[in-house]
């Protein structure tokens, strides 16, 4: 095996052991990028001498005895929305074309500290705006196990790179599915972590009060392995939980005996392909021989859960994306005759047109006579869809959905009707609207070949359980072995 | 016809706070451009607002100072609008939950007591400054003002003139300094209002359609632009016309307001919750904590002036509308002066010299036991009042304590009765006709012969032991 297959628990382990050196790791990855990225296109930046001389740094840290963390030495690759002091943070978008942040995110800090080594930034929806990665400004990201396909979004390339081996693990931001759908759609493992508990500061906002980081990775350990490295309390993110967190290796436990499993059935109907319902469904029979129980259950008012999400992330992202107005940083119009014709031609002509539609849609969900009727409303829906996953988890330790109604469809295929668009978010973006954990893990194919995602849900704040779950189906199943031929 | 105007207020103030509402930024006024500014105050992508929690200790102290109920439940929000100075394109406010609701501030016009109802005092943050046209080809900005934070104090309509208005503001910019909370300078736009007016027959319930006006930078300018609008509203009504609700912009020099373009006024604001804070939760506890450091309010203070020391009410009233002053007043007193006394030398030659030399009781070069020095110095003879008037102005040019000017000067007072009689046998001989006049009855002459010799002795003779003098050797 070529060392950019392993996963990062694994290299941890020969690192430690003197085997290898992060300098042979990350030149690996670097040449592994050279060979497959201009097919895949997952890279907006790669940093080539950067890397290089962050990987011998850290060769030279270990081998003088530091004690580093798991991650050391570890090439890894940031969704471009995460804020890279030096390093151009575009979010996709023309918009930002030039944009190189004076600061690092929160999370980069933590990387940094944890001695990860950055290979580079990577492809995604236009301000995360999409579920394809087809909004992006700069590229088309291919899924790995069918170019013709999209790897889903928006942080599609996060899980591309992962899936095809570019990096080891990646970190990818979800505000309706964002990371979760991709993960699904390239058979990789994602976590969108409860709400609050990884630091936003740094994150371009797309919708503040939904936005969260989380890792993809290739397998549950690793997932646990990032989450310890980038969760925990920051001064900077008033919205960051100060509470204590745990080690989340520890949930790494083979055994999920009497665990109570909730499965929705308005997550199972029509909507959703056959052969995704049965790969399920199959999923919760392994897991119940191995001593856990399932039960259907209704969660009521999953209907409302998308037009809620759709009305609040645009109604954030107007307001948020205001500040692109061509006078600071960025693009610029280049003729102009007074302020407000600067504003019209820098917004008309940096944004795509899936960002407008978003900030028009939020412009008007916000204004005054309908905010009531719009804003105001979703907000109810949201308080209503939170309490009754309450309910919910008073009766289940975890909810098991598809994450996806369909595998991953074909470029354009749905670029032309954003509604049949917004559509596939609809089994992910319940988990926002409440806040909760959500982990994506690979459960099977289809019969076209393409992977297929499970979705666990637990309480806010119960990543732990997610992890254990999912790592017993892991330790008893080989799905997240699949890897796509390139 | 009569008419009365309506009058409520809007005025934003900045507060004193070391650092801005949302980063760490200081909030010192005068920096080089663009200094005083970093990625969070700047809205740069990706950044996040932190609130300052000693930014709502000051808008609970200036609630609790005008009687205002404290929000246990409160939040911040979004108020949207494209303007360079605004570098988010919102600025964080509040919108429906202000820290602070429902209060009053009394204030008395003309000997009348009158109560005037705060709605609302909510937290901000300020923008920056737009610097136009100074390079020619366009504008530049200042970011340094940007995230400075503000209360904005908005009140009932219940003001009927401009001078009311007038005395409410500089009520409340005492109430301010006295809390500490802002320094209300308004030449440096740390105290700004906005005025709401509209006018009704005298009598008529219903109030009359109101405008707003904007720029409005000295209490002077205040009352200008309410006395303008009142004259252009009646004009209007009377002419059998409707105001118009606009927002109008006053001009100070040219001493007229104007309708601001619609296109400058037709806000939507689109207000929606800030879901970058969390809600502001301010429980018992916090308030006590913050009702204990308020200092004696100025209205309290008067009315102890004039028990405690038998201070006529009006100059109570003076003295104590600034805290600087009245900090002043007290270390005279403490020094061991009678506070009649220092009262008196307040309301006249002090006074007068900080109005001739337009300066602040702030600026005052020298301390309250001076004045107490000075006084005592009359009080034991060695200077006389009106040497002393001109001790008290040195004092202001080389804040020097008196009793070292006395000295320095020459300016001890003459008591030594042999050199006084020499100096009176001087005059007696140079003004025989004032003599003469004395002698034939006329009292006046003895005061002009008194006169002379202060003249002779540049104001340093006793005045009380020359008078007694000269009497008894005309006399004889």
């Amino acid at each position: 095996m070529e060392l950019y297959q392993l996963t990062a628990h694994a290299l941890r382990d020969l690192l430690r052991k003197k085997e290898i050196s992060s300098i042979e790791l990350t030149k690996s990855i670097l040449d592994r990028i050279n060979l497959t990225d201009p097919q895949i296109q997952s890279y907006l930046t790669v940093m080539h001498e950067q890397a290089l001389n962050n990987a011998q740094e850290i060769d030279k840290r270990m081998s003088a005895g530091e004690q580093l963390g798991d991650l050391a030495g570890i090439p890894m690759a940031l969704k471009d929305n995460i804020c890279t002091e030096g390093i151009l943070t575009t979010c996709a978008s023309k918009m930002l074309h030039n944009f190189k942040p004076p600061y690092d995110a929160t999370v980069v800090k933590k990387l940094k500290k944890e001695g990860t080594v950055l290979v580079g930034k990577l492809n995604m929806d236009e301000f995360a705006m999409g579920s394809s990665t087809e909004n992006s400004y700069f590229k088309q990201t291919k899924n790995p196990y069918d170019l013709d396909r999209v790897p889903g979004g928006s942080s599609g390339a996060s899980a591309a790179a992962v899936a095809a081996d570019e990096a080891i693990f990646t970190l990818g931001s979800d505000t309706g599915g964002s990371i979760r759908q991709p993960a699904a759609f390239c058979g990789v493992v994602g976590m969108k972590p409860t709400y609050g508990t990884v630091s936003r500061f740094g994150l371009v906002a797309f919708a503040s009060s939904l936005d969260q980081i989380g890792p993809l990775t290739k397998d549950v350990t690793d997932c646990a392995l990032v989450l310890n490295a980038i969760t925990g309390h920051d001064p900077m993110d008033s919205t960051s939980l100060n509470i204590k967190y745990p080690d989340y290796t520890k949930a790494l436990v083979n055994n999920v005996k009497g665990l109570k499993i909730g499965v929705p059935k308005e997550y199972m109907g029509e909507g959703i392909n056959a052969e995704i319902r049965h790969s399920v469904l199959n999923a919760l029979e392994i897991l119940k021989s191995l001593g856990a129980e399932y039960e259907e259950f209704s969660l009521p008012l999953t209907e409302y859960a998308l037009p809620a999400y759709y009305l609040i992330s645009s109604a954030e992202a107007s307001s948020n994306l205001a500040r692109y107005d061509g006078i600071k940083y960025g693009y610029r119009t280049g003729q102009f005759k007074d302020l407000l014709d600067l504003y019209k031609k820098t917004r008309s002509e940096g944004f795509g047109t899936e960002v407008k539609r978003r900030i028009m849609l939020g412009t008007y969900a916000l204004s005054s006579g309908y905010y009531d009727a719009y804003y105001k409303k979703a907000q109810q829906v949201r308080t209503l869809i939170k309490k009754s996953f309450d309910d919910a988890f008073s009766r289940y330790d975890v909810i098991i959905t598809p994450t996806t109604p369909t595998t991953a469809f074909k470029i354009g295929e749905k670029s032309k009707d954003p509604l049949e668009m917004y559509a596939a978010d609809i089994c992910t973006v319940s988990l926002n609207i409440a806040g909760l954990p959500g982990l994506v893990i690979p459960c099977g194919l289809d019969s076209k070949g393409l992977p297929i995602g499970m979705q666990l849900i637990g309480k806010a704040f119960d990543e732990a359980t997610l992890l254990r779950t999912a790592y017993t189906f892991e330790q008893n199943t080989e799905y997240h072995k699949i890897r796509p031929n390139l | 016809m009569n008419y009365e105007t309506v009058i409520g207020l809007e005025v934003h103030a900045e507060l004193s706070t070391k650092t801005k509402i949302f980063c760490d930024c200081t909030t010192e006024f005068g920096g080089e451009v663009n200094t005083h500014c970093c990625p969070i105050c700047t809205g740069m992508p990706g950044v996040l607002p932190v609130l300052n929690k000693k930014v709502v200790d000051y808008a609970i102290k200036a609630g609790l100072a005008t009687n205002c109920e404290i929000t246990e439940f409160g939040k911040q929000d979004r108020k949207n609008y494209f303007y360079p100075d605004l570098p988010k394109a919102y600025q964080i406010s509040q919108y429906d939950l202000p820290v602070c609701k429902n209060g009053y501030i009394d204030i008395e016009v003309n000997g009348q007591k009158k109560r005037i109802g705060i709605t609302r005092i909510h937290i901000e943050e300020d923008a920056g400054k737009l610097m136009h046209d100074e390079w020619g080809t366009g504008s530049l900005i200042d970011y340094n003002r940007c995230g400075v934070p503000l209360i904005e104090i908005v009140t009932e309509p219940d003001m009927r003139t401009p001078e009311e208005a007038k005395v409410f503001l500089e009520t409340l910019k005492s109430i301010l300094q006295y809390i500490d909370v802002s320094d209300c300078k308004m030449q440096e736009g740390s105290l700004r209002c906005d005025i709401n007016l509209s006018v009704k027959p005298v009598g008529q319930k219903e109030f009359g359609v109101r405008t707003e006006m904007k720029n409005v930078n000295s209490f002077r300018a205040a009352v200008r632009a309410m006395e303008y609008e009142a004259k252009r509203q009646i004009e209007i009504v009377e002419s059998g016309k409707q105001v118009e609700q606009e927002t109008r912009r006053w001009d100070d020099v040219k001493g007229v307001s104007y309708a601001m373009r619609n296109k400058e006024e037709a806000h939507d604001y689109r207000y929606f919750p800030e879901p970058d804070l969390v809600p502001i939760v301010i429980n018992k506890e916090w308030i006590e904590e913050i009702r204990k450091t308020l200092p004696e309010l100025p209205n309290a203070k008067k009315e102890r002036y004039i028990k405690q020391y038998q201070l006529p009410e009006y100059d109570a009233a003076i003295i104590t509308s600034s805290r600087t002053l009245a900090q002043f007043f007290e270390e005279c007193v403490e020094s061991g002066a009678n506070p009649k006394i220092v009262s008196n030398w307040f309301m006249g030659d002090l006074m007068r010299i900080l109005k001739d030399n337009n300066l602040e009781p702030e600026e005052i070069p020298f301390p309250g036991q001076y004045i107490a020095k000075l006084l005592a110095l009359i009080e034991k003879g060695t200077i006389s009042g009106s040497i002393a008037k001109k001790v008290l102005e040195v004092m202001f040019d080389e804040a020097k304590d008196p009793e070292i000017i006395v000295k320095e000067k020459g300016l001890i007072q003459i008591s030594d009765e042999s050199q006084l009689v020499e100096i009176a046998k001087k005059v007696i001989e140079d003004n025989p006709q004032s003599v003469a006049d004395y002698k034939g009855g006329k009292e006046k002459a003895l005061g002009f012969l008194v006169g002379q010799c202060m003249k002779a002795t540049k104001g340093k003779a006793n005045p009380q032991m020359l008078n007694n003098l000269l009497k008894e050797m005309l006399n004889k």
